[in-house]
C-alpha cells in the first residue's frame, strides 16, 4: 500500500527499514489530517501494523492488540531487529488464547514510536526537516484515533475485542471510552485510568537521563551522528526495576556476585543484578529511539481518562456502554497495582457496565502480563469464549 | 460454554423467580452455577459479585461476568435500577449490615431475591433449648467461633424487617430439611422451614 511519495522512505533508520519489510503499513491523513490533542494537524502520517489470521465475511472477528511502551507490532513472530520471539507469543498463536485460525488479529505500532509508524524520527512534511523535538506531543487518545483511522482505511467497522497491558491497557480504556460502539469487548490488563505521580516520577528520571546525555544534543543526535546510548540505557534500567517485584529481583539475583568470588571494591558490576540491568539497558538501545522514548513516556504521563472524558468522574467516561469488560491485575504489580484496576471496576459498575475482574496471584511484578501466567490465560480464554458466544462467533474451528 | 449441571434446589427456585431476558446481579455468586443457569436457560444478562478471589477467577474462566466484591460495601457503586433482579442467596446473614444491604439491593434492582437459613427451625430450637449448645445443622454447619453467620434470623424476623422497611414480599417459598417446598401457615412455616426464598420489591 504505497501512498503518493511514501513519506520520505529514504530517511528510514535500519530498524525501521527492517520493520517495514516484515509488516504492513498505510499512509493516512493525506486528505484529512489527524487532529492531535495538542492542536497540531498531523498528516500525512505512516502507520505500521501487523496482522495474523483472516477477517471473516461479516467482519466480526477482528481483535486489536495494543502494545505497551517498549513492545511493538511484532506480537507473535521473530522480531526483525532483535531476532527475539514475539512479545506475546504466550497468548497469540495456533492453539493459544488468541488463535489466528479464529480471529483476525491486528497490532499497530503506536504514533510517536520507532518501529515504522510516524514519530519524532520522521520529517515534517511542511519543511522536510526531521521533526526531532518539534514533533507534536502525542497522547494515548491520539494513538487510538490513528488506529481507528487505520481500521476505517481497512474497512473494519468494529472490533470483537481490544486487548492490551500497561500502556496497551490505557489504549484499551481510551478505545472503550472514545469509540464504545466499535468495541464489543475490552480487556485492559495491568493498567490504570491515569498515570500516578509515582509513575510520572519514574518516567521523568528516565527522560532526564536521556536529556543529560551529551550525545543527545537537544534531540538532534542523528544530524550529529551520535546516539544518546548511555542516557537511554539508564532510562531503561530505571524503568525495568519498576516492571519487576522486589520478590522477583530477590529470587532471581539476591546478592549473588557476577563472575567473581569476592567484592571488587570498585564500581564494576559486582552484583548479578547490576550486570543484568546493564545488559537490559545496552540491548534496549539497539531497538529503541531516545526521542521516541521521551514522547511515548509523555503520552502515558498525560493519560487521565476521568479528566479527559468524564469531567473528573471516571464512570461518566463509560456512560451507557454496551462493551463487555474484563480487567486483570497482578498481586505483586506495584507500577499498576490492583487498586487501580479496582477503581476502574468501580467506575464501570457505576455505569452499570458488563465487567469481569480477576486479580492474578503472581510474584513477577508488572511484567507478569507478558509471562507464562496460566491463571491469566484461563481468565482470558473464558472471557473471550463468553464474549464470542454473545457475539455469535461460535467455536470458530 | 460448559455443560450446565443441575443446580442446588434453592438456586433452582431462585432461577424460577427470574423472568427471562432481563438483567440480574448475583451477589455472592460462589462458583457461578446460578449465573451460568440464568445465562444459558433464561437469556439473562447476568453478572456476579463474589468475595473470594478464587471463586471469581473460576467464574470468569467459565465465561461469566464476575468481579471480586463485598455485599456490604460494593453495592453502593451501582446506579439506581441497574438490574431487574439483585440476588443474594444464603449470604444476608453473613453481612455486617443486613438492613443496609437489603436497602441497597432494592435500590440497585427493581426486585430482590433473598434466600436465608431459618434460625427458628425446630431442630435449631431443640439443640439450643435441650442441648444447651449453639446449634449445628445441615444448613448451619459451623461452630460458634468460626461461623461467618453473624446476623442469623428466623423467617418471621425477616418478614418483620421487610415490613419495617416498607418492602413488599411478592412471593415466599419455605423449604423443609429435605429442600422440598412446604405450604403451611406462617407460624408453622417458621417452625418447619429450614430455609426460605423471598421475592421482594419496593412498595
Amino acid at each position: 500500500m504505497q501512498a503518493p511519495a511514501d513519506i520520505a522512505s529514504d530517511e528510514l533508520t535500519d530498524a525501521e527499514r527492517k520493520a517495514l519489510a516484515q509488516c504492513r503499513h498505510a499512509i493516512l491523513g493525506v486528505d484529512r489530517p489527524l487532529a492531535l490533542e495538542c492542536g497540531v494537524e498531523l498528516g500525512p502520517y505512516r502507520v505500521a501494523y501487523q496482522t495474523y489470521g483472516t477477517l471473516n465475511a461479516d467482519k466480526s472477528n477482528a481483535v486489536l492488540i495494543c502494545h505497551p511502551l517498549t513492545c511493538d507490532q511484532f506480537v507473535a513472530e521473530k522480531h526483525p531487529v532483535t531476532g527475539k520471539e514475539g512479545w506475546w507469543d504466550s497468548l497469540v498463536g495456533p492453539g493459544k488464547v488468541l488463535d489466528p485460525a479464529r480471529y483476525f488479529i491486528i497490532c499497530v505500532n503506536v504514533l510517536g514510536h520507532c518501529m515504522g509508524s510516524t514519530g519524532p524520527m520522521a520529517r515534517d512534511p511542511v519543511n522536510g526537516q526531521p521533526w526531532n523535538l518539534r514533533f507534536p506531543v502525542v497522547t494515548i487518545a491520539d494513538m487510538v484515533r490513528a488506529q481507528a483511522a487505520l481500521l476505517d482505511h481497512l474497512g473494519i467497522p468494529d472490533l470483537f475485542c481490544v486487548i492490551g497491558g500497561s500502556m496497551g491497557g490505557m489504549q484499551v480504556l481510551e478505545w472503550a471510552a472514545s469509540f464504545p460502539k466499535r468495541v464489543f469487548s475490552a480487556v485492559p490488563i495491568a493498567c490504570a485510568a491515569h498515570h500516578s505521580a509515582q509513575n510520572i516520577a519514574f518516567h521523568e528520571v528516565g527522560r532526564q537521563a536521556i536529556m543529560a546525555d551529551p550525545e543527545w544534543k537537544g534531540g538532534e543526535y542523528r544530524a550529529h551522528g551520535t546516539v544518546p546510548a548511555r542516557g537511554l540505557a539508564v532510562a531503561r534500567m530505571t524503568a525495568h526495576i519498576t516492571y519487576l517485584s522486589e520478590q522477583a529481583l530477590q529470587r532471581k539475583f539476591g546478592r549473588t556476585l557476577q563472575n567473581r568470588d569476592a567484592l571488587g571494591f570498585g564500581f564494576d558490576a559486582d552484583f548479578q543484578v547490576e550486570s543484568y540491568l546493564r545488559h537490559q539497558g545496552s540491548t534496549f538501545v539497539d531497538r529503541f529511539d531516545a526521542n521516541s522514548y521521551l514522547y511515548i513516556t509523555r503520552a502515558m504521563d498525560y493519560f487521565d481518562l476521568a479528566a479527559a472524558r468524564g469531567g473528573g468522574v471516571l464512570a461518566k467516561a463509560f456512560t451507557g456502554t454496551a462493551t463487555r469488560f474484563c480487567l486483570v491485575s497482578f498481586t505483586s504489580d506495584w507500577l499498576f497495582p490492583t487498586r487501580e484496576s479496582r477503581a476502574i471496576v468501580h467506575a464501570l459498575n457505576a455505569a452499570a457496565a458488563n465487567v469481569s475482574f480477576v486479580e492474578v496471584e503472581s510474584d513477577k511484578g508488572h511484567d507478569a502480563f507478558l509471562l507464562d501466567e496460566p491463571e491469566m490465560f484461563r481468565t482470558l480464554h473464558g472471557f473471550l469464549q463468553g464474549a464470542a458466544n454473545a457475539r455469535g462467533l461460535g467455536n470458530g474451528r | 460454554m460448559s455443560v450446565i449441571a443441575p443446580i442446588r434446589v434453592d438456586l433452582q427456585l431462585i432461577a424460577d423467580m427470574v423472568e427471562p431476558g432481563g438483567r440480574a446481579l448475583d451477589v455472592g455468586c460462589g462458583d457461578g452455577s446460578l449465573l451460568a443457569y440464568l445465562v444459558s436457560f433464561k437469556r439473562v444478562d447476568a453478572r456476579g459479585m463474589e468475595l473470594s478471589q478464587t471463586g471469581v477467577n473460576a467464574c470468569v474462566a467459565n465465561g461469566l461476568s464476575v468481579i471480586q466484591g463485598d455485599a456490604d460495601t460494593d453495592l453502593r457503586d451501582y446506579p439506581d435500577d441497574a438490574f431487574d433482579y439483585v440476588i443474594l442467596s444464603q449470604t444476608l446473614q453473613a453481612t455486617r449490615e443486613p438492613r443496609e444491604v437489603l436497602r441497597q439491593m432494592l435500590r440497585v434492582g427493581k426486585r430482590a431475591i433473598v434466600s436465608l437459613p431459618n434460625f427458628a427451625h425446630w431442630q435449631v430450637r431443640l439443640r439450643l433449648v435441650f442441648g444447651g449448645r449453639m446449634p449445628e445443622t445441615a444448613s448451619l454447619p459451623y461452630k460458634w467461633y468460626d461461623t461467618p453467620n453473624i446476623h442469623l434470623c428466623s423467617i418471621d424476623d425477616f418478614r418483620a424487617l421487610c415490613r419495617d422497611m416498607g418492602v413488599r414480599v411478592e412471593r415466599a417459598i419455605v423449604l423443609n430439611s429435605k429442600s422440598r417446598p412446604i405450604h403451611m401457615p406462617p407460624f408453622l412455616a417458621n417452625l418447619f422451614g429450614e430455609q426460605a426464598v423471598f421475592l421482594l420489591r419496593r412498595d
